[in-house]
């Protein structure tokens, strides 16, 4: 919810459920509702979406006070000594009603109970009885709402309708057309969020289908979204489908890393194994949506390619001694930092602990690519801002490191090493690399790990704690999701234990400790700490950074340029 | 006959000694092993059990009706011995060597010691005198008994502190403190039985066989067992047998559920073995004793003496008074009575469940000791009264003060209720 | 609230505690002379009563298919988590079980955890499995002790099936929608 407080003009006063409260005009009831605490059952109606009022399932009883139609004077109740309410005799949907001054609503009369029972029945009806193969079961509105508002037993005998089950609506979409309870969310989602108008009904009545209109599909990178809002089992992710029961999973606040938006993100994991990634609403950042290519990232955690233990001059070796042979490495001098900006904020922290130590300016890789306007910026970098903010860098990055190359073609540097960047994609040739000795921090394996005489492997951003700071200067943070593969250090460990290594003192590895130092160190954080940083996030004066010139384009809720980044929340 | 006895006699005496040794390990481990057979298969059909069944050599197997000695576990003896001898006997690093490994050993000791001065049968020698079988006839017989018999708890002393480890230590404790307190009784309730035996004039004796014969003769009162003229006497030495062979109830040195195993926690094998035939020998000599005392010996039944079953025999055939027949049939009543008794020792077992370690102290000295005290006092007066001839006057005396004294102990109303 | 039991006293017989002995030894001799109560076990079995509750085993329906729609509600409620399931789908092209959709792929109950509560028979909503006779279950290793799809179903067999579900979704999804 957006934290802005209205200004008093704006407020109306309502009356739900004999409880007086006052909200924003133009608030619908279900929302006034919830905000005195009482639930109003809906499908249709989704708070980022526009409301159709099609499902029914919001009905509640509605009254306003009663004025003389010819004076204009309030009429009193004489029983109660307040003004008269004139009940509607039939019930109004709540999602469709706005606030208006002395709104009376009824959430549970008789009348809103029973015709949300006829709803649920009508609902019931053609529904399959699938909850025992549907993955939607525990997390569905149906059977929340069959339990609490449903008759509790069926009268009806007839025969049920038969529909397609395992429609393919798109590469990661598949519908199963009986469960569909015609909400409109999908159709409603794909036309005013994604632009991507390809979803509609068919046929009438209990015959009315979902489906994609011919020769399309619903293949956009917000597809999964309609997954996430179809209140029924109908719209499944092909990914996830019958892959594991969702009571079984751990949620894990989150941050997707595909770029500076910072989308929120839940991480759903079962004994230390992966299943899925959905949004986490933040309506400052990402409403309640993600790209379908943000949820696809938990698959790197199990991937074939992921470096899985540490490496001198490419046999496997022990984690002690690898740091030992990085140590001599570094004692060496002549080294070069190549920092990430997929590092967390601590861990640039500490990169810029271990240049400064070496003496040297870290350079950091920037990434660019097309951004979509909504939720990928164009700079493919989840933390370019962290790294500004903490002093690891003081200008914006390039995408090629054409200064380290000149270094090393000059042979001023005799060892370089990489917290997670792929040198040779950043522009280094096989040739360069082969004249320096590497030291290679990363979670996979690239031509950079091949080429490198130390490799240390380091944890994914499911498998460690954090934060990043995204396009907004909105400090977020990441917890630890599943633990990392046996034997791999935490990256602040590994970093802490190199800074010492490099003659940069003993330095706190555990987030607590770090913070303390991070905030006495760094101006903009003063104050803050991980632990107490809010779910949503925490905005930072940007202003030491409002001239340079970064690479976003217009995004969901960031508009780049001139206008402070403050402004957006 | 005679061939043997004089062959026996050219012998030399240590050389008989040695023989008669190994008679007796002979017939006491094996009759120990069958004890624990016999106790296993009791405790199991009192228990609703079938008990050992199951083993049989394979190379037995066609012998037809072998499957009987198999349901009645006599292959478990032989496969409970063959594990004992053959199963690690680990010593634990802990103990002093010396005196675990010598616990069981003198444990051993006194269980075959005491044998030799029991009776175990009798026969009729050509002269019509009744001749005891005995290893070693000395006239001290019951002391000689006692005093051997009381060293037996200086093995579970040693065992217990020897295995410095507390529960054996604490078993080891209580084995202790146990024998001394019911020694007393013990002691003091057979005291009656020789001051009437000793009639004043007479040549004094603690014999066994001596007991045995006074209950062997004619008349009511000659013939009438011990039990009879003096229960209480039975009762209290019984009990006093139970705590002494650290039987249940009173097998308060092993107490499995308070002390794991008690004194012999940590031993195994055949030093285990040793102690658990040594408690076997313990009962049988016990159980020889009681019999002897109290329940008249090798005679058949009460007023019915060996020697008139003798004399039944020679009427029928003259063949049938032969020593060597006598002897076996004194030694089979002797030893089925022993085998009774051993019986009932097992039946208490299974049927009474373990005291209290302060009950049993309790009991001891506050029960059993006065009671064997008075006893003791009631039976010298009698005696006294019987052989000074003193008349009705004092027995009438006497049966008063003992009616007021049983009344002042049992039913006095301002005594709390005992145990 | 502290309340005091009082004692109730004994007896002259009860506190000589002889006749006591005596009554207990009559009744343990009693029973020295009762037939057995016990069964020699692996010669003689027990006979199993019904709703007796044995290894939980998986069954399948009169027509051989399995029932079980690794729904995970039995790996849910398990109170000691011996059930393992690995969800799968029915692939389309299975004739007689395509309409099912969705089947174990791999079903693992560890019978070392296995309390033999029933719960799991209590919540499938299939009727998939149930806890059958079999009541001694020994192995070597902890791994042979994990009883496997193809075990359980080995062990499960078939059980009579009243509600044929999955004949009748068949039949419904041949019939199709009547109105078209
Ligand atoms: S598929 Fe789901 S979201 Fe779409 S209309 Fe049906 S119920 Fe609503
Ligand atoms: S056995 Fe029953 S409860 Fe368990 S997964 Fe299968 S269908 Fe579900
Ligand atoms: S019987 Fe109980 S413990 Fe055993 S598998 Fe079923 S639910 Fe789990
Ligand atoms: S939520 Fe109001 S009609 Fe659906």
């Amino acid at each position: 919810m957006s934290s802005a407080p209205a200004k008093p003009a704006d407020l109306v006063t309502v009356n739900i459920d004999g409880k007086e409260i006052a909200v924003p005009k133009g608030t619908n009831v279900i929302e006034a509702a919830k905000l005195v605490g009482v639930e109003i059952p809906h499908y249709c109606y989704h708070p980022k979406l526009s409301i159709v009022g099609n499902c029914r399932m919001c009905l509640i009883e509605m009254g306003m006070p009663a004025v003389d139609p010819a004076t204009k004077a309030p009429v009193m109740d004489a029983a109660t000594g307040k003004q008269k309410i004139n009940w509607i005799p039939r019930p109004q949907i709540g999602c469709g009603t706005n606030a208006s001054p002395g709104l009376h609503v009824k959430t549970s009369s008789p009348m809103a109970r029973e015709a949300r029972e006829g709803v649920t029945e009508f609902l019931l009806i053609n529904h399959p009885l699938d909850c025992p193969i549907c993955d939607q079961a525990g997390e569905c509105k149906l059977q929340e709402h069959s339990t609490a508002y449903g008759r509790g037993y069926s009268r009806f005998i007839e025969q049920k309708n038969v529909k397609p089950k395992r429609t393919q609506l798109g590469p990661r979409v598949t519908l199963d057309d009986e469960r569909c309870i015609l909400c409109s969310r999908c159709i409603r989602f794909s036309k005013e969020i994604a632009k991507d108008d390809v979803l509609g009904f068919i046929d009438r009545g209990s015959y009315s289908t979902l489906t994609c209109y011919p020769g399309k599909q619903l293949e956009n990178n917000y597809s999964l979204n309609t997954v996430d809002i179809c209140p029924v089992g109908a719209l499944t992710s092909t990914d996830f489908r019958f892959k594991m029961r969702v009571w079984f999973l751990k949620q894990t606040p989150s941050i997707d890393t595909e770029s500076s938006v910072g989308v929120n993100t839940e991480v759903w994991s079962r004994e230390g194994v992966l299943y899925r990634i959905t949004p986490r609403r933040n309506d400052a950042v990402n409403d309640t949506w993600l790209a379908d290519s943000g949820r696809m990232l938990y698959k790197q955690v199990k991937a074939d390619d992921r470096l899985l233990a540490p490496a001198i001059g490419g046999n496997s070796t022990g984690g002690d001694m690898a740091l030992k042979a990085a140590a001599d490495l570094l004692k060496a001098g002549s080294v070069a930092v190549v920092s990430s900006g997929r590092s967390s904020l601590e861990e640039q922290f500490l990169t810029k602990k271990l240049a400064d130590a070496l003496k040297t300016q870290a350079s950091l890789v920037s990434r660019v690519g097309q951004g979509d306007r909504l939720l990928i910026s164009s700079d493919r970098n989840p933390n370019v801002r962290g790294a500004l903010v903490t002093g690891l860098i003081s200008a914006l990055p390039s995408q090629k490191l054409a200064g380290l190359a000149a270094d090393i073609d000059a042979g001023k540097v005799k060892t370089v090493i990489s917290v997670g960047e792929d040198l040779t994609a950043a522009g280094l040739t096989a040739a360069q690399l082969a004249k320096v000795s590497v030291i290679y921090l990363g979670t996979h394996n690239n031509a950079t790990s091949a080429a490198a005489k130390v490799v240390i492997p380091t944890l994914t951003v499911f498998e460690k704690s954090g934060s990043f700071v995204n396009q907004q200067f909105r400090l977020q943070k990441f917890a630890k999701a599943v633990p990392g593969p046996a034997g791999v250090n935490d990256d602040l460990v590994t970093l802490a234990e190199l800074v010492a290594a490099a003659g940069g003192g003993i330095l706190p590895f555990a987030l607590g400790q770090l913070w303390t130092q991070i905030a006495a160190e760094t101006k903009v954080l003063a104050g803050l700490s991980h632990a107490a940083l809010p779910a949503t996030g925490h905005l930072l004066d940007a202003s030491a950074w409002a001239g340079l010139p970064f690479c976003e384009g217009e995004t969901l809720h960031f508009k780049p340029a001139a206008v402070p980044a403050a402004v957006n929340a | 006959m005679t061939a043997i006895v004089e062959l026996w006699n050219s012998l030399h005496p240590m050389l008989q000694a040695v023989i008669k040794g190994l008679a007796v390990i002979g017939v006491i481990f094996p009759l120990g092993g069958a004890s624990s057979l016999v106790e296993r298969k009791v405790s199991a059909w009192m228990q609703g059990r079938p008990g050992p069944n199951r083993a049989l050599p394979f190379w037995v197997a066609w012998v037809p009706g072998i499957s009987l000695l198999q349901r009645l576990g006599v292959f478990h003896l032989l496969a409970d011995g063959g594990k004992m001898f053959f199963k690690e006997d680990s010593l634990p690093g802990h103990v002093n060597k010396f005196y675990f490994l010598l616990a069981p050993v003198v444990a051993m000791i006194p269980a075959l010691t005491t044998v030799t001065a029991v009776p175990l049968g009798a026969y009729v020698d050509e002269a019509g005198r009744v001749v005891p079988l005995i290893l070693a006839n000395v006239d001290i017989g019951l002391l000689a008994v006692f005093a051997v018999s009381s060293l037996g708890v200086y093995a579970l002393i040693l065992a217990g502190w020897a295995s410095n480890s507390k529960y054996p230590f604490l078993g080891g404790v209580r084995a202790s403190a146990q024998l001394i307190s019911y020694e007393l009784s013990m002691t003091l309730s057979v005291i009656p039985v020789f001051l009437w035996i000793n009639v004043p004039g007479g040549e004094g004796t603690l014999s066994l066989a001596k007991a045995v014969e006074f209950q062997s003769q004619p008349g009511f009162l000659g013939g009438m067992w011990f039990i009879f003229i003096m229960p209480i006497a039975a009762i209290v030495f019984l009990v006093s047998l139970f705590a002494e062979t650290n039987r249940l109830p009173f097998d308060m040195a092993e107490g499995e559920a308070d002390l794991v195993g008690g004194f012999h926690t940590e031993y195994g094998a055949m030093k285990w073995g040793l102690f658990f035939v040594a408690e076997y020998a313990h009962m049988m000599i016990g159980s020889a004793v009681f019999i002897l005392l109290f329940f008249g010996g090798w005679n058949p039944l009460p007023w019915i003496p060996l020697s008139l079953v003798v004399g039944w025999l020679g009427a029928v055939s003259p063949v049938l008074t032969h020593p060597i027949i006598v002897g076996l049939l004194s030694l089979g009543i002797f030893v089925g009575k022993v085998l009774f008794m051993i019986f009932v020792f097992m039946w208490v077992r299974w049927t009474v469940p373990r005291f209290r370690y302060d009950q049993v102290m309790k009991m001891g000295w506050q029960k059993l000791l006065p009671l064997a005290i008075g006893n003791l006092l009631f039976y010298a007066a009698a005696i006294a009264i019987r052989d000074l001839q003193l008349g009705v006057a004092y027995w009438a005396a006497l049966a008063v003060v003992t009616v007021a004294a049983t009344w002042a102990i049992f039913a006095n109303p301002l005594q709390k209720p005992a145990l | 609230m502290a309340y005091v039991v009082e004692r109730k006293s004994l007896s002259l017989s009860e506190r000589l505690y002889l006749p006591q002995i005596v009554a207990g030894m009559k009744v343990t001799l009693k029973h020295l002379f009762k037939p057995n109560v016990t069964l020699e076990y692996p010669d003689v079995r027990p006979a199993i009563p019904p709703g007796y509750r044995g290894v939980p085993t998986l069954v399948k329906d009169p027509n051989g298919r399995e029932k079980c729609v690794s729904c995970q509600l039995c790996e849910f409620v398990c109170p000691p988590k011996a059930i393992r399931i690995t969800p799968g789908e029915v692939p389309a092209n299975q004739p007689d079980r395509a309409h099912v959709e969705k089947g174990p792929q791999a079903f693992d109950i560890d019978m070392l955890r296995c309390i033999y509560c029933g719960l799991c028979q209590e919540v499938c909503p299939e009727e998939a499995i149930f806890l059958q006779n079999t009541f001694s279950m020994t192995g070597y290793t902890r791994a042979e002790m994990v009883n496997d799809k193809a075990k359980l179903y080995e062990l499960g067999g078939t059980l009579p099936d009243q509600h044929f579900k999955w004949d009748k979704k068949k039949a419904a999804e041949e019939r199709g929608n009547p109105h078209h």
